[in-house]
């Protein structure tokens, strides 16, 4: 039922004709998917070929920590320059605490937070030979700081904004140094030494995990923390 | 250590990294921003420069990423075009960090308004240095999806940056151009996603190789265009650009008309004439040079319509570019100048005196508090050297001897009357005039002293925001003068399918 | 075959009705939303590009790790588009376009 009159009105000449121009581009689209069949196996074989050098089992994992890991850096970036605009423009929000946490909330968060903050180690270790890896593990990470948020616990005030910095720093500079590390050792950007491949991206994804996760949690908190705490008052 | 030796192709990645670890860096410690910018800027401009030296030796060259060799790997590329793109970059990454040090100092000697231009200041550095790393990785890459990472890299940094000013207008400015950007991207991804069904490799010196004339490449191609084509604001896709870039803080005004346009620009000029070109047929040449002629049109027109300082330069880039697009049809005319030429003299030149020329501007505010253009006199006794560097900024801008502007168009003019093709000609001229209409325009009001005017001393603060300006002005200015250097760096660096190609189309 | 041509048309038309989506609608949450929605589409194509059947062999995991990128980028967007609009209505004491005019068609705007 509709509120104060809000009723789907045709479409206007300009709207149907952007509809016809779309149902067009789809369906030209859609013939020319239809008549370019699949790829070339180029670079499955490529990746078949090198995955043992590689130093981890899982072909994704392999992609986009070793092969393509230079990529994966650039990625990481893209998520802490998603937390600098964030904190450039706004200050994070939280109502005054008024009410005391319902207990059946702080269960639910005394039960599952550690339980995901485990879950996301795992998944961040099964990344080298099953599906997995940092951005899952870091997904997981996530989603509890979001618990956390969500349920507004005390605890929150008393982190200090530089561990909050260190944190968000931690994984890209990990990565970065780890970069730099083999750039010296072999003379190539992220060209991990002979067996030294499987610590060395396990390392990497749990800084990266980390870093993710803190950076999903603050993009949920939606701005840059107080000084004093992390809370701010009700405008 | 093999790396450090001059030879080695490892240096290549120093453009990339040591601006992404300078802008870990400045978000970790807000205090010493502005030194670890500077550093990062001027050992940029060392390694660019040592870039170059390589390549007069060596010639182009690559370097793999981890050793992987496509198309199983990223590989990194140096030549002609990319590293005078970088020099570009360099240059006036480094005066536009002087230039917005100058500019948060003064703001935040203002003790009403300092702790949010103190605020300003501690975000601004982080953004535009993995701003500065993004444009670097853009313009030394050779595959396609890592373009894609790049381009998402400094599209979320610069859509970032002009929201910075916390001001309504540019917050919505802001994030328009963010889904614009979006939107272009993903059109690119959708492109990237052809290109994989029918070659199966992602690295662009293997797709130089392997270009069919398949559907699927076509496809490919068309819809990486419209992509490149939304972030570059060609017109009528340049909806975006004016309200961005006129509501911006004055050095994020500089950075997005004078390097942010020409990252995404430098991509397509590149699909169109290396790597596809066996693609690109004469027809749709002539159509993105119809749509740049009536950018320069337009554009002008509008910029000489608008009240504000900072909206009538933020048009004049979207006249300006389009001269870019002008030399599409016209690249491949035969005169024994390598494809890029055209493109370089007139980006390089447009950068330089563009990002002059808002410095100019955002000084103007900063000194009277307002750019409105008819109120603007007087400026001329207080701010002597920021005047003049607007003025030689516009010299460039219209195309007057020796600037570099002048060269540029003068390489149209000889293409466009040698091949026939007389009506770009008549374009560029009238471009050429209307700009001047612009630029005398203000110059006019900036020269009036009204009576009973009485001079503002000049502040100290002002040295910095006035002298890169000036600097930036005088390259563009003299880029013509020594247009020879540019040239001699792209025939030596450019690869040989681009020269095989001067002769005309195959 | 047919598999992948399925996923591959279901997500070439997400990516229509997003994109007619964020034309056609002014509201800017509608707009971040159409984009996810032909984000989506488009990362669809690209797993089913990297489609195997079962027992014919490896799967290619390079579209697997430029989907993960992809999404990756996809969430860092959305993230700072949602702020910027809520910034925007907070500094603006009017309503978000789109809300005002109840029952008549919203203007065209992406301009």
């Amino acid at each position: 039922m509709s509120r104060t009159g809000k009723s789907h009105k045709r479409l206007d000449g300009f709207q149907r004709l952007l509809l016809l121009l779309v149902i067009c581009m789809v369906m030209l689209l859609g013939y020319i998917i239809w008549s370019t069949p699949g790829s070339k196996p180029v670079l499955t074989d490529a990746v078949a070929q090198m995955q043992e050098y590689s130093g981890v089992e899982s072909p994704v994992t392999a992609v986009l920590l070793n092969f393509r890991g230079y990529d994966t850096l650039l990625e990481v970036m893209v998520l802490l320059l998603a937390v600098i605009g964030t904190w450039s423009l706004t200050e994070a929000f939280f109502p005054v605490q008024g009410s005391e946490i319902s207990p059946v909330q702080m269960g639910a968060v005394r039960l599952l937070a550690p339980v995901m903050c485990l879950v996301a180690a795992y998944l961040v270790w099964q990344g080298s030979h099953l599906a997995g890896g940092a951005f899952q593990g870091g997904a997981i990470l996530g989603a509890a700081g979001v618990l956390v948020l969500v349920t507004e616990l005390p605890g929150l005030r008393t982190i200090p904004v530089l561990s909050l910095r260190i944190g968000l720093v931690l994984g890209p500079l990990l990565f970065t140094g780890t970069a730099l590390f083999c750039l010296f050792i072999t003379g190539d950007l992220l060209g991990y030494p002979k067996g030294a491949g499987g610590w060395m991206i396990l390392l990497v994804e749990t800084g990266c995990a980390v870093s993710i996760g803190l950076t999903l949690a603050l993009l949920f908190a939606g701005g840059r923390p107080d000084k004093e705490s992390i809370w701010k008052n009700n405008p | 250590m093999t790396v450090f030796q001059f030879s080695s192709p490892a240096w290549m990645v120093c453009p990339v990294i040591l601006p992404l670890i300078a802008g870990l860096l400045c978000f970790l410690f807000s205090h010493r921003t502005f030194a670890i910018a500077l550093a990062a800027a001027l050992t940029n401009l060392l390694v660019v420069c040592l870039l170059t030296g390589q390549l007069l030796v060596f010639g182009p060259m690559r370097c793999h990423m981890g050793g992987w060799q496509p198309p199983l790997g990223i590989t990194l590329r140096t030549d002609g075009p990319a590293l005078l793109m970088l020099l570009m970059t360099a240059v006036t990454g480094l005066a536009i960090t002087l230039y917005a040090r100058g500019y948060f100092s003064y703001r935040i000697s203002d003790p009403r308004r300092a702790g949010r231009h103190q605020r300003q200041q501690r975000y601004f550095w982080p953004l535009w240095m993995l701003l500065l790393a993004g444009l670097n990785g853009l313009f030394l890459s050779n595959d396609v999806f890592n373009v894609y990472v790049t381009l998402e890299l400094i599209g979320i940094s610069a859509a970032s940056l002009a929201a910075l000013s916390g001001k309504p207008a540019s917050l919505l400015a802001s994030f328009r151009y963010l889904l614009v950007s979006l939107l272009g991207s993903l059109t690119y991804l959708f492109g990237i996603v052809f290109l994989y069904r029918s070659n199966g490799v992602l690295d662009l010196g293997l797709l130089q190789n392997l270009a069919a004339n398949g559907l699927g490449i076509r496809t490919a191609l068309v819809l990486m265009s419209v992509g490149l084509l939304l972030k570059t604001a060609l017109f009528p896709l340049h909806f975006w650009l004016p309200p961005a870039h006129a509501n911006a803080l004055a050095p994020v005004s500089a950075i997005l008309s004078a390097l942010v346009v020409k990252g995404s620009f430098y991509m397509l000029f590149r699909f169109w004439f290396e790597i596809f070109p066996s693609t690109i047929t004469q027809p749709t040449l002539n159509f993105m040079g119809t749509l740049g002629a009536v950018a320069v049109l337009w554009g002008a027109v509008q910029a000489i319509r608008q009240h504000r300082l900072k909206l009538m330069v933020a048009y004049s880039t979207v006249s300006q570019l389009g001269y870019l697009f002008i030399a599409f049809p016209l690249a491949r005319v035969d005169g024994g100048i390598p494809v890029w030429s055209i493109v370089i003299f007139i980006a390089l030149a447009h950068a330089c005196a563009k990002s002059a020329m808002f410095m100019a501007a955002g000084t103007v505010f900063l000194h009277l508090g307002h750019d409105r253009i008819k109120d603007l006199s007087g400026v001329r006794a207080s701010l002597p050297i920021t005047v003049f560097a607007y003025g030689i900024a516009g010299v460039s801008l219209m195309g007057l001897p020796p600037s570099g502007g002048f060269v540029g168009k003068w390489l149209l003019l000889t293409a466009s009357l040698g091949s026939s093709q007389w009506w770009w000609a008549l374009v560029v001229i009238t471009g050429s005039l209307l700009a001047s209409i612009y630029v005398f325009r203000v110059m006019s009001r900036l020269f009036v002293i009204p009576e009973g005017f009485s001079l503002k001393k000049s502040e100290p603060h002002f040295r910095l925001l006035e002298w890169p300006a000036l600097a930036l002005a005088l390259i563009s200015l003299f880029l013509g003068l020594a247009a020879s250097w540019p040239l001699h760096i792209l025939v030596h660096g450019t690869t040989t399918l681009a020269q095989v190609f001067v002769g005309g189309l195959p | 075959m047919i598999t992948t041509l399925i996923y591959s048309l279901t997500g070439l038309i997400l990516f229509g009705m997003g994109f007619f989506t964020l034309i056609i609608h002014s509201h800017p949450l509608r707009k971040i939303l159409a984009v996810n929605v032909m984000s989506t589409g488009v990362f669809l194509i690209l797993v089913a590009t990297a489609y195997i059947p079962l027992g014919e062999g490896e799967i290619d995991p390079v579209p697997h790790a430029m989907v993960l990128t992809g999404i990756v980028v996809s969430v860092s967007v959305t993230a700072l588009a949602l702020i910027l609009a809520c910034r925007i209505q907070e500094t603006s004491n009017s309503s978000l376009p789109g809300r005002k005019q109840q029952g008549e068609v919203p203007e065209e705007s992406i301009g």
